[in-house]
């Protein structure tokens, strides 16, 4: 029988958005990276109208190449006309969005609560 | 598997080398021996999370830009910390390349591109980065403020 294939996100669904949170404190390993934007790709495919917040909660480390997987997972989400939220950034992995300025085309959100209030804004 | 090569000691000068053969494994390893060294040398918390960070990002950029993927290729990591700073020296099997070449991934016709932000992260980190000719080479060097050192 197949071994389930290993998880490294969380995933709530509530009624009106999908939480997701990483098991990984360093999200900088490119298969981790890749099942990562795998599992999120599947979240936004399997969704009408995906509406999702990513939680950075714990993680210590990001490399370039995970950016590059929420930019892929972003342009998803737009193109299905969804929403994507990404909240709790510690404030060196906050600094590195604002490095290479995606925190000018990704919605960062100080923490869950602002992120679902974003959300409900639309 | 992580290979140190080899390793010199001066009275404030410690210089060492590795030969990466297997990418992540190797580098997982190597990584947590630079924490160490960097520890012991006196790095704050900040210096160490970039410096991690931009040898991360060059360790990756050598397996898969420079090398290819080839298994049967290797990278080279050369470094030496001095009570001034580190020094990084990372070198792959590939041709080479022309970094300016790559796009300024913060351009706006760019900022939606998922690749091309590793360079960035390592200037921004940095004191300095340099590759040099034919381009399979990276020069990293990180110097700690005055009162640091």
């Amino acid at each position: 029988m197949a071994q389930p294939q290993q998880s490294y996100l969380r995933v709530h669904n509530d009624p009106e958005c999908t939480r997701i949170e990483f098991t990984e404190k360093h999200v900088i390993d490119e298969v981790v990276i890749r099942m990562i934007g795998n599992e999120l790709t599947k979240l936004v495919d399997d969704s009408p109208r995906p509406r999702l917040i990513v939680s950075f909660k714990g993680v210590e480390h990001l490399s370039s190449a995970a950016l590059g997987t929420m930019l892929t997972v972003m342009n998803r989400v737009k193109a299905k006309d969804g929403q994507l939220r990404l909240c709790d950034i510690a404030p060196q992995i906050l600094q590195i969005f604002e490095i290479t300025k995606l925190n000018r085309v990704l919605r960062l959100e100080k923490d869950m609560a602002a992120a679902k209030a974003s959300l409900a804004k639309g | 598997m992580t290979t140190p090569v080899q390793a010199t000691h001066h009275a404030d000068r410690f210089e060492r080398t590795w030969v990466l053969r297997e990418q992540r494994e190797s580098i997982e390893r190597l990584q947590h021996e630079m924490g160490a060294l960097l520890e012991h040398g006196g790095f704050g918390e900040a210096a160490a999370f970039a410096i991690r960070l931009a040898l991360e990002e060059a360790l990756v950029n050598g397996f898969r830009h420079g090398n290819k993927g080839n298994p049967d290729k290797s990278v080279t990591v050369w470094c030496a910390i001095d009570p001034t700073g580190i020094e990084l020296e990372v070198t792959d099997e590939g041709e080479g390349f022309d970094p300016g070449s790559v796009p300024d991934p913060t351009a706006e016709e760019n900022i939606e591109i998922p690749s091309g932000r590793g360079i960035m992260l390592m200037r921004a980190y940095m004191t300095s980065v340099e590759y040099v000719a034919p381009g399979n080479r990276l020069r990293i060097v990180y110097r700690k403020p005055e009162s640091q050192q």
